[in-house]
């Protein structure tokens, strides 16, 4: 089989296979040839500008013979998905935190002397205590379809990730802060309580529906938590949560770049959760009706 | 500033009289911006000031009407991407009002005849061309220009914008024009003098592309020898 490049047309190796042999042994012979190209970095197409081809296929299930040709898409330099999401959340977890000490640097010499209102001490744990939740789901909770993404998206996402985490926390831990009515703070508090809870449920759910090792996909229903009971009414109620929290947490500062925030995270979010809620009901016939993609009833 | 037309576009009548009298409008405009300029430099010497009194009644309405062509890209009688050309816009406009009309100490400096030079020459070849080719008939002279002079026209041009930006800084600081401070009740900031720096930062990612896109145009259109 002949292993062409995908810019060019260049012909970068040609190997020899077994029929029942995967495309992820062939990755396996192609990085033997080539050292750079480590596996998770190579994508095979049957046309230079194809989808990229399922690894677990063989070489017989692809309808491959002697001098077939096959397209190799280097990916780039490729990172581990922990990692990223590791850096993406320690990065606005100390922003945050090391800006809460209001330094010199934003604030000038005189800044901590000045009284600190109870919001925001409050806003800070939560703030601290959402990104750490993260981070110990990215370690112990959740289960990734792909192994790693390419290097560009990291620098992309943290300066997103860090600099917006910055924006927050200026205002927040400025000296000049106005605290909203505590009664408003106090409500949006036990809110956001509400919906960080629900966002672990609901990632807790998707870990149990998926056995460890396997990339299988079914789909999510309510379990005996009534946190999840929102899986009636959309298909990513993580991102239905996540948003509720963001929106909780600009009410109980009423701070506009923390709705600044929340909005550029619901705007993602409601991408990501069309996407899933697509692939859902092509994936399966018997996909609930009813259910929208994040807002109930309307998106 | 737009991308070379992929396949011939047809347009409706009215909508090329329409363009074809824009583009006439903007290339009389500007040459007349430049006859003033010219004008002054030859009766006054190389002296900026009194530059600006010249020119800035047609300054601003010529570049000013320049935001037509976002919504002519967004209708699509116009092939350029949207994204495009309201970046574009929007970096004349930006230099124009809040900078050269508000801040007055702007128009006495080094970066205003720069820029000004660099947006004359360059907006009469393009409206020229534009105009030319509308009617399908771009002498060779014509298209060579509009893809080669951005070459020396896009750093002069920039330079002078960047100069000028620089220049507003002491006055967006001092008064905070349009700008929103703490305390309010919404907890929500605006500097209009970082939002300067922002914008003077932003040309450096940006202008590489820009350039680079011209040269990749230059290419395609210069390159094979077939007029459009």
């Amino acid at each position: 089989i002949g292993i062409l490049s995908t810019s060019g047309g260049k012909q970068l190796a040609t190997l020899t296979v077994d029929p029942n042999s995967t495309l992820k042994e062939l990755k396996t012979q192609v990085h033997r040839l080539k050292s750079h190209l480590y596996p998770d970095r190579q994508e095979f197409r049957q046309e230079p500008r194809g989808k990229g081809l399922d690894e677990n296929k063989t070489v017989a299930a692809l309808g491959l013979k002697d001098q077939s040709k096959l397209y190799l898409k280097d990916l780039g330099p490729q990172i581990a998905w922990k990692t990223v999401f590791l850096t993406e959340y320690a990065g606005p977890l100390f922003v945050y935190a090391w800006i809460y000490t209001r330094p010199w640097l934003f604030y000038g010499e005189d800044a901590t002397s000045q009284p600190m209102s109870q919001v925001a001490h409050i806003a800070v744990i939560c703030w601290v205590f959402h990104y750490g939740k993260r981070i110990l789901e990215t370690l112990f909770v959740h289960r990734f379809s792909h192994a790693t993404m390419p290097v560009r998206n990291l620098f992309r996402n943290c300066a997103y990730y860090w600099i917006f985490a910055a924006y927050v926390a200026y205002h927040i831990n400025h000296p000049l802060y106005t605290a909203p009515c505590q009664i408003q703070s106090y409500i949006a508090l036990g809110f956001w309580t509400v919906c960080e809870l629900g966002n672990f449920s609901i990632h807790w759910l998707l870990r149990n529906l998926r056995p460890p090792g396997s990339k299988e996909r079914k789909i999510p229903r309510p379990t005996k938590d009534p946190l999840t009971l929102l899986f009636n009414l959309v298909s990513c109620p993580n991102y239905t949560y996540e948003v509720g929290g963001w929106i909780a947490f600009t009410a109980m500062t009423q701070c506009i770049p923390a709705g600044l925030f929340a909005f550029a995270g619901f705007y993602q979010m409601a991408i990501w959760a069309i996407g899933k809620h697509r692939a859902y009901k092509k994936d399966f016939k018997d996909y609930p009706r009813g259910r929208k993609a994040i807002i109930p009833f309307v998106l | 500033m737009s991308t070379p037309k992929k396949a011939p576009r047809i347009l409706s009548l009215p909508a090329k009289v329409y363009l074809v009298l824009y583009n006439v409008i903007q290339f009389l405009g500007w040459s007349f911006i430049q006859y003033k300029m010219i004008d002054h430099f030859t009766n006054k010497g190389l002296k900026v000031t009194g530059l600006w009194e010249q020119v800035e009644i047609p300054l601003l309405i010529f570049q000013s009407a320049a935001v037509f062509e976002i919504v002519h890209s967004a209708t699509g009688i116009i092939p350029s991407n949207v994204g495009i050309t309201f970046a574009q816009v929007f970096s004349r406009v930006f230099l124009l009002w809040p900078i050269l009309y508000k801040v007055t100490e702007t128009r006495d400096q080094f970066g205003f005849p720069l820029l000004l030079a660099a947006w004359t020459i360059t907006e009469i070849l393009r409206y020229l061309y534009y105009t030319l080719n509308l009617l399908s008939t771009v002498p060779a002279i014509v298209q060579w220009c509009r893809y080669s002079f951005f070459i020396i026209l896009y750093p002069i041009g920039i330079t002078g914008e960047l100069i000028s930006c620089y220049c507003a800084l002491p006055h967006y600081s001092t008064t905070q024009d349009f700008s929103t401070l703490l305390p309010n009740k919404w907890n929500f900031t605006f500097s209009f003098y970082y939002y300067i720096i922002l914008v003077m930062l932003a040309y450096i990612p940006v202008f590489p592309q820009l350039y680079g896109h011209m040269f990749l145009q230059r290419k395609k259109i210069l390159g094979s020898k077939k007029h459009d």
